[in-house]
């Protein structure tokens, strides 16, 4: 018999970055008993490393915006596939989440009037992103953790869900363990949300730290929850390449919202030489107007630098592919220039970007006032994931909700910056509040203690045949390193079929791998055996983004396929849906997008003039 | 490429030894990096604690050769090599495993201190107005990454471990964020002479210089906390004052 602890929980919550405790601290105002788990220190998680801001229509800078044009935004930056229904609430709800943070002592820049201040970002027709310096993430973290923790929600740090419990169809627990002592816990709980954030470890060079495996993702995939739109990974473009030890680390967008440029190594600015049609009448076709609209001209035209991400990461790829990148195989990224056109640039930049420049100064001994960076694409974020219910955010098993990165639908093919910390707050508040009504219609369910015993069972295993032997290549670290190089090589910017075939093998190889993976020592905080017990997650997404991938032949936000560069009108209509077949293997389903309502398509064709 | 030994203390709940451990690094490698590659080739096991590798969440707190510092923002050429570089966990936290401490004393701290309560929103539509100067004040104090390792460093709870009657240097720095917040209007002075021990500090500045957020901890937090409370309590008039409201 295995020992473990037991917790109740009305409604448990996996993730305790923003998602998770804006979940948490809604359900748990709604009465219900609360558990939060956290796979680190509670107010660690990746949340903190946002830092451009939160996109909400508050219009406190140019009064033209509104919920309509984000709406709008977000659709167009999501090319169209975006579970429509989720950017219109998104749209609608950001400002009264951002109002509440301030109401729980968030303290965001101010205009001179006094209220908040919004900035420039790519996508955005208008400055739409509250924020602080360019640390908005740890602000709005450190906010809800420090109101969180006068809720009453229990908190459970440093511990991991390795499997959620069913009775029937529907979720009644969670089976996990704790990193300290290494010992296992079961959750009971009437509801579940997942708030476990992205994917990033699945490739070499990230944003993301270790944490970042797709639990949440397969958690609910191998509960058989639907996945939707995993073919749609975010490379971030701008991630510092040198010192090789720090490169994917963000360099924030901010610093082209702040008037930054890209240039190559012959110093053109490349950004004007390719600019998609559905932006062109957006975007400034000089550095003149680019110029003005960062220094907030209402007049001009945002500069080519703010499109969206997923271009912009092309574009990057395209120059050094073409020979004109920097010395360590990127491009530049220069802000100092702006001391050409205002009086104290370096105090400025200090002032804006203050983070940015201590990243630069101490890591890589650059002065970002004074010399342009280098800067090349980074994995950043998961468009893709649980396919939830847009109202309620529940998934396609009852009683399992998700929020957050691990969420697919609000942002489709691509996501815009600062749409992840709004998304956040308003589906994370969303699912919270669902979870606890549906908690308080349901009992607990029974545990099946059969799964619960081969759960630990399989926990345990990688200590059995143990210690790894480098040779076998049963090295947790190994086989982790090869996923990351693999999926990096085969299925990262730029993809065909013909690679993405190649990964599929490569990831049947390494799950075989898995099986004989062995680690040493005690269950006391043994990185290498937690390491272990997260490959799985790991290739469980891998597979789910590769097969996504080859099933949509075409090009489309995040998903470029070198073998069908265009957008192909027929796939602009359907969501591809992942789930587990009856026998385990990996099924691909497209599934047809519903009918947008005649209003909000008329709002998309009125912004787009 | 080049060669550098660390000594990193392995052991658990305090019971342990140093380890010796040689290993290859490159250009611009920080601590966190070679200790990630001595965890990944040579000690699979080794207990660290880390997130964002960037200095942002404060998770990777350490001594490196006896000075509290992150890991992660610690580059390898700042570091003398000639002789193994010691790596030993936060000496003012009960050790759990090699690198890892156990900092949940922190966490219930702050649970004991009073949340943030603002006035009455200024405008009909809930909202407030603030004058970015008011809010460059708390700002500083917000930067906090809770990394503990102003905790560390401090006297009170490294050697002392006053751990019940005093809560360190990062807490300061929150009852002042709070404090100095333009809308707030809780009263935490009068606790902080007594529960919150804020007299044991002789304004060594120890936490000011460890801090990686560079926020100016003894001068802009602690003082002024420390003035409010000599104004609330020590001024002869309001003493006056007190005695007669009995």
């Amino acid at each position: 018999m295995a020992e473990y602890q037991k917790f109740e929980h009305d409604v448990l919550i996996i993730g305790a970055g923003g998602a998770g405790l804006r979940a948490a601290i809604e359900a748990s105002a709604e009465g219900v008993k609360v558990g939060l788990v956290c796979k680190s220190l509670l107010g660690k998680a990746h949340t903190v490393m946002a830092e451009g801001g939160i996109a909400a229509a508050l219009a406190t800078v140019n009064s033209a915006d509104n919920w309509k044009v984000h709406f709008a935004d977000t659709m167009r930056g999501g090319q169209y596939i975006n579970v429509w229904r989720m950017a219109e609430i998104h749209a609608k709800e950001a400002p009264t989440c951002v109002r509440e943070l301030e109401a729980w002592g968030a303290v965001f820049d101010r205009t001179k009037q006094g209220d908040i201040l919004q900035r420039n970002f790519g996508g955005h027709r208008y400055p739409r992103l509250a924020h602080v310096g360019d640390r908005t993430g740890l602000e709005m973290i450190r906010t809800l953790q420090d109101h969180g923790i006068h809720q009453g929600i229990d908190v459970h740090m440093e511990c991991t869900v390795i499997s959620l419990l069913k009775e029937g169809d529907r979720v009644v627990g969670a089976f996990g363990y704790d990193r300290q002592r290494g010992r296992f816990l079961l959750f009971q709980a009437r509801a579940i949300v997942l708030a476990t954030g992205g994917i990033g470890r699945a490739y070499k060079i990230t944003s993301n730290s270790w944490e970042y495996t797709g639990d949440g993702q397969t958690l609910a995939y191998n509960a058989g929850a639907d996945l939707m739109d995993m073919e749609f990974v975010q490379f971030h473009p701008t991630g510092m390449i040198w010192p090789l030890s720090v490169a994917g680390l963000l360099v924030t967008e901010g610093v082209r919202g702040e008037g930054g440029v890209l240039r190559n190594k012959e110093g053109r600015r490349f950004m004007f030489d390719d600019i998609p049609e559905i932006y062109r009448h957006q975007t400034a076709d000089n550095e003149e107007e680019g110029w003005r609209y960062c220094t907030g001209d209402r007049n001009a035209r945002r500069p080519p630098e703010l499109l969206t991400r997923d271009h912009v990461a092309r574009c990057i790829v395209r120059e050094v592919k073409e020979g004109r990148g920097s010395p360590h195989g990127g491009v530049f990224l220069d802000i100092s220039w702006i001391k050409e056109r205002i009086p104290n640039a370096p105090e400025h930049i200090r002032r804006k970007l203050p983070s940015m420049y201590h990243q630069f100064k101490q890591l890589a001994d650059l002065d970002i006032t004074t010399t342009p960076m280098e800067v090349g694409p980074t994995t950043h974020y998961m468009m893709g994931g649980v396919r939830v219910d847009a109202e309620t955010q529940m998934s396609t098993v009852p009683g399992l909700f998700a929020a957050g990165e691990c969420a697919a639908g609000l942002h489709g093919a691509n996501r815009l910056g600062g749409n992840s910390l709004s998304d956040l707050l308003v589906f994370g508040k969303r699912a919270g509040k669902f979870a606890a009504a549906f908690a308080k219609e349901h009992g607990f369910g029974a545990i099946n203690t059969d799964q619960v015993e081969s759960l630990a069972r399989w926990a345990l295993e990688p200590f059995d045949r143990g210690p790894a032997s480098p040779a076998d290549g049963q090295g947790p670290y190994q086989i982790q390193h090869e996923l990351q190089v693999k999926m990096q090589e085969l299925v990262g910017i730029v993809r065909t079929e013909k690679e993405m075939l190649l990964a599929l093998e490569e990831i049947g190889n390494l799950k075989k791998r898995v099986r004989s993976v062995a680690v040493h020592g005690n269950r006391e905080y043994n990185a290498g055996w937690h390491t272990a017990l997260d490959l799985t997650n790991l290739l469980t997404v891998s597979e789910a983004i590769t097969r996504a991938g080859l099933e949509r032949r075409e090009s489309r936000g995040g998903h470029f396929r070198d073998d069908y560069p265009n957008k192909d009108k027929n796939f602009g209509e359907f969501n591809i849906v992942v789930r587990r077949g009856p026998g385990g293997e990996m099924q691909i389903v497209p599934e047809r997008i519903p009918p947008m309502p005649a209003e909000l398509k008329q709002i998309i064709e009125e912004q787009q003039q | 490429m080049a060669l550098a030994t660390f000594s990193i203390w392995r052991g658990e709940a305090g019971q342990g030894k140093y380890c010796k451990y040689t290993t290859e690094f490159s250009e611009g490698m920080v601590v966190l990096d070679v200790i990630h590659k001595i965890q990944a080739e040579q000690a699979n096991d080794m207990a660290v604690r880390w997130n964002c590798k960037a200095g942002k969440c404060g998770s990777c707190s350490a001594e490196i050769n006896g000075m509290p510092k992150l890991m992660c923002m610690t580059r390898m050429n700042q570091l003398d090599l000639s002789k193994p570089v010691t790596i030993e966990p936060m000496k003012a936290f009960p050790s759990i495993k090699d690198l890892v401490t156990d900092v949940s004393w922190n966490f219930r701290v702050k649970k004991q201190i009073k949340k943030f309560k603002p006035r009455p929103p200024d405008a009909p539509d809930g909202s407030w107005r603030m004058s970015q100067e008011d809010v460059d004040r708390v700002q500083e104090f917000r930067k906090c990454i809770e990394c503990f390792l102003c905790q560390d460093v401090c006297h009170v709870l490294r050697e002392h471990q006053l751990h019940d009657e005093f809560v360190g240097p990062r807490y300061f720095v929150y009852i002042a964020a709070l404090e100095m917040h333009p809308l707030d209007t809780e009263d935490r002075i009068s606790e902080l002479a007594k529960a919150k021990g804020i007299g044991y500090c002789n304004i060594t500045k120890c936490c000011t210089k460890v801090c990686p957020e560079s926020i100016t901890i003894t001068d802009n937090a602690i003082i002024p906390l420390k003035e409010r409370v000599v104004d609330e309590f020590y001024d002869p008039l309001k003493r006056l004052f007190r005695m007669f409201r009995r």
